[in-house]
C-alpha cells in the first residue's frame, strides 16, 4: 500500500492509484474464480469418472442388463455422438461459410439488411435446443419418419448454424476495410476476395466457430432425444437410430444403481476428453496458417 | 498535352454531407499529377471515386462523370472488376494479401486465369525487380508477406499493383507509414514508372509535391481550387488559399 500511496501525491492522483488497484484486484479475483469452476469441474469428472473407464467401457455397446450394472460399454454412444456432431458441424460449415462471406462482400451495399439478419440470426442462437427437437420431432412426425442419425445431424446443424454463422461473421467483421480494398483495386470479385483472401485472413475465426458449433452439437441433449432416438446398436447407415453420450450419461445418472451412475461419470469423462482432443487437434492444425494473417 | 483521365462536376456526399464539390479535373498522361492538399480536405475520397472503391461503402454517393480514355466509368454498365484493373492502388499503409510474397505478387495474374508455374516465376521477378525489392526477397520469396518490413511491404504492394498491368497508378499516401528512406526509394521508382504509366499521388507532403510533380491539383474543404503545370502552379499560384497553403499558414 505504501508503495501505491507516496505522500506527494495530490488528491486526485491518489484517488486515481486506488481505483487502479481496485479493479486489477477485482479482474484478478474475477479470473481466479473462473479458473478454479473449471479446473473443479473437470477435477470432479475426471477424479470419478476415470477409475470406472476400462477398456470394456469404451470398445463395447450395452449388453443387456448393462443398466443394472451388468457389463457392456458406451461404444454405442461415442459412436453416434462422433458421427452426430462431426456430420452436424460439416452440414453447418458447408452452409454457414458461404452465408457469413455473403453477408461481409456481396452484401455489404445493403447494411440495413444485414444488421435485420444478424439480430434474427442472434434470436435463433438464444432458442432452447429442446425448442429445435420439439420442431424436428413435428417435421419428422408430419413426414412420418422414424428417428434416425440423418434427422439428428440436420436437426443440429439447424441448432448450431447461428453460432457457426455469427462467429465467422464477427471474424469477417473484424477483417480491415484496406484489405478489402486492396483485392478489389487488383480486379477480385467478391468471391475471390471471399474464397482466396477473407477465409485465409480469418482463419483463427473460422477455427473458433468450428469448435463453439462442434462443442454445442456434441454436447446436446435436448434436440437429439426424439430426432436421433436411443438405442443400443452402434449406427452403420444414416437411417438408423443412433445413442449419444449426453442420453446415455442422462439415463445411466438416472438409474438408482451405484455401479452405474459412477459408469456415468467415465461417459461424461469421455465426452469431455473427445471435446479436448478435438480443440488441441485442430488448433495445432491452423497454426500453420496463421503466420500468413496480416494483424493490425 | 494528352489527358488520360477527365473528371466532370464531381459530386460525392457521405451520409448526405457533401465530401466533393464539383470537382474538375485533368490529369495528363504518362504524368506525374499530384494531389496537394491538408489533410480531410477529400483526397482520398477523389481517389477511390477513380477506381469505384467508393462501392462498397453504402453510404457514399456520387455524381458527375469521370472519363478513363474517353469512357465513363461511373456508367453502371462498365465492368467494374476490369476497370480496377487498369488502375494499381498503392494506400496509405502497405495491407499484404495472407500469403506468401510470391503469392502477393502472383495473386492478380493468377485471378485472370494465368496459371502457369514458370510464367508466374518469370514475372513475379520481373515486377519484384521493378519495385527494387528483387535482391532483398529472392531466396525467401516463400515466406509470408508480412514478414517483411513496412517499407518492404509498400514495394510489394507496388509490385503486385503492377503485376495486373495498369495504366494508371493511383498512390495515396504512399509513403506516410515509410522512414525517409524507404520513401526516398518509392519516389525514385515513380519519376522512372512515369515513362509508362499515368501517376496520380495524393499527398500533403508539400516537398515530396515539389520533388515529383509535373501537375499539381490543389484542393481545400472539398474543393479544388487551383490546378497546372508544376512549375507555375509553385512560382505564381493565382488564389490567396493556395499562396497561403504554400507559405505553411495553413495546414
Amino acid at each position: 500500500m505504501k508503495r501505491y500511496l507516496s505522500k506527494h501525491y495530490t488528491l486526485k492522483r491518489k484517488i486515481q492509484v486506488l481505483e487502479e488497484l481496485f479493479f486489477r484486484s477485482a479482474m484478478l479475483t474475477a479470473s481466479i474464480l473462473i479458473t478454479l469452476a473449471l479446473c473443479s469441474i473437470i477435477w470432479s469428472i475426471m477424479q470419478k469418472g476415470l477409475p470406472c473407464l476400462s477398456w470394456e467401457m469404451i470398445s463395447q455397446a450395452p449388453k443387456g442388463g448393462f443398466y443394472f450394472g451388468k457389463e457392456g460399454g458406451i461404444l454405442n454412444a461415442i459412436a453416434g455422438s462422433v458421427y452426430l456432431a462431426f456430420g452436424s458441424t460439416l452440414l453447418a460449415f458447408v452452409i454457414g461459410l458461404p452465408v457469413a462471406l455473403y453477408l461481409n462482400t456481396y452484401l455489404q451495399r445493403a447494411p440495413r439488411l444485414v444488421t435485420i439478419i444478424r439480430f434474427i440470426l442472434d434470436l435463433l442462437w438464444g432458442i432452447p435446443s429442446i425448442v429445435y427437437g420439439a420442431f424436428g420431432f413435428a417435421l419428422m412426425v408430419f413426414f412420418r419418419l422414424p428417428s434416425s442419425l440423418a434427422a439428428g445431424i440436420i436437426i443440429v446443424a439447424l441448432l448450431i448454424l447461428p453460432i457457426m454463422i455469427r462467429a465467422i461473421d464477427e471474424g469477417l467483421k473484424s477483417s480491415p476495410a484496406g484489405l478489402k480494398e486492396a483485392a478489389y483495386s487488383l480486379g477480385s470479385t467478391n468471391a475471390e476476395l471471399s474464397f482466396k483472401i477473407l477465409t485465409r485472413q480469418c482463419m483463427p475465426a473460422i477455427i473458433t466457430a468450428i469448435l463453439l458449433s462442434f462443442g454445442r452439437a456434441i454436447g446436446d441433449a435436448a434436440s437429439v432425444l426424439f430426432t436421433t432416438g436411443f438405442t443400443d446398436n452402434i449406427p452403420y447407415s444414416l437411417g438408423q437410430p443412433a445413442a449419444t453420450l449426453p442420453l446415455s450419461i442422462f439415463f445411466q445418472l438416472s438409474s438408482p444403481i451405484p455401479q452405474v451412475k459412477e459408469r456415468a461419470y467415465a461417459a461424461a469423462a469421455v465426452l469431455t476428453i473427445i471435446i479436448l482432443i478435438t480443440s488441441i487437434l485442430s488448433r495445432l492444425l491452423s497454426k500453420k496458417h496463421n503466420k500468413n494473417i496480416v494483424k493490425f | 498535352m494528352e489527358s488520360k483521365i477527365i473528371i466532370e462536376d464531381l459530386d460525392l456526399y457521405i451520409n448526405g454531407d457533401q465530401i466533393l464539390k464539383n470537382i474538375n479535373l485533368h490529369i495528363p498522361k504518362n504524368k506525374i499529377t499530384v494531389i496537394l492538399g491538408p489533410s480531410g480536405c477529400g483526397k482520398t475520397s477523389l481517389m477511390k471515386c477513380m477506381n469505384r472503391l467508393t462501392d462498397i461503402y453504402p453510404e457514399m454517393r456520387i455524381r458527375g462523370k469521370i472519363l478513363i480514355d474517353n469512357e465513363n466509368i461511373l456508367d453502371t454498365h462498365q465492368d467494374v472488376t476490369l476497370l480496377r484493373k487498369k488502375m494499381g492502388l498503392l494506400s496509405q499503409r502497405p495491407y499484404p494479401l495472407p500469403m506468401s510474397i510470391f503469392n502477393n505478387v502472383a495473386f492478380g495474374m493468377k485471378i485472370n486465369g494465368k496459371k502457369k508455374k514458370a510464367y508466374l516465376q518469370h514475372r513475379v521477378e520481373h515486377y519484384l525487380k521493378q519495385a527494387n525489392l528483387w535482391d532483398e526477397v529472392k531466396h525467401r520469396l516463400k515466406d509470408p508477406g508480412t514478414s517483411l518490413s513496412i517499407g518492404q511491404q509498400q514495394r510489394m504492394c507496388l509490385a503486385r499493383g503492377l503485376a495486373v498491368d495498369p495504366d494508371i497508378i493511383l498512390a495515396d499516401e504512399p509513403s506516410s507509414a515509410l522512414d525517409p528512406i524507404s520513401s526516398l526509394e518509392i519516389e525514385k521508382k515513380f519519376v522512372e514508372l512515369k515513362e509508362n504509366y499515368t501517376i496520380v499521388l495524393v499527398t500533403h507532403i508539400l516537398r515530396q509535391a515539389m520533388r515529383l510533380a509535373d501537375y499539381v491539383v490543389f484542393m481545400y474543404l472539398g474543393e479544388v481550387i487551383e490546378q497546372g503545370p508544376a512549375k507555375e502552379f509553385f512560382a505564381s499560384p493565382k488564389t490567396e488559399i493556395t499562396k497561403a497553403y504554400l507559405s505553411g499558414s495553413i495546414n
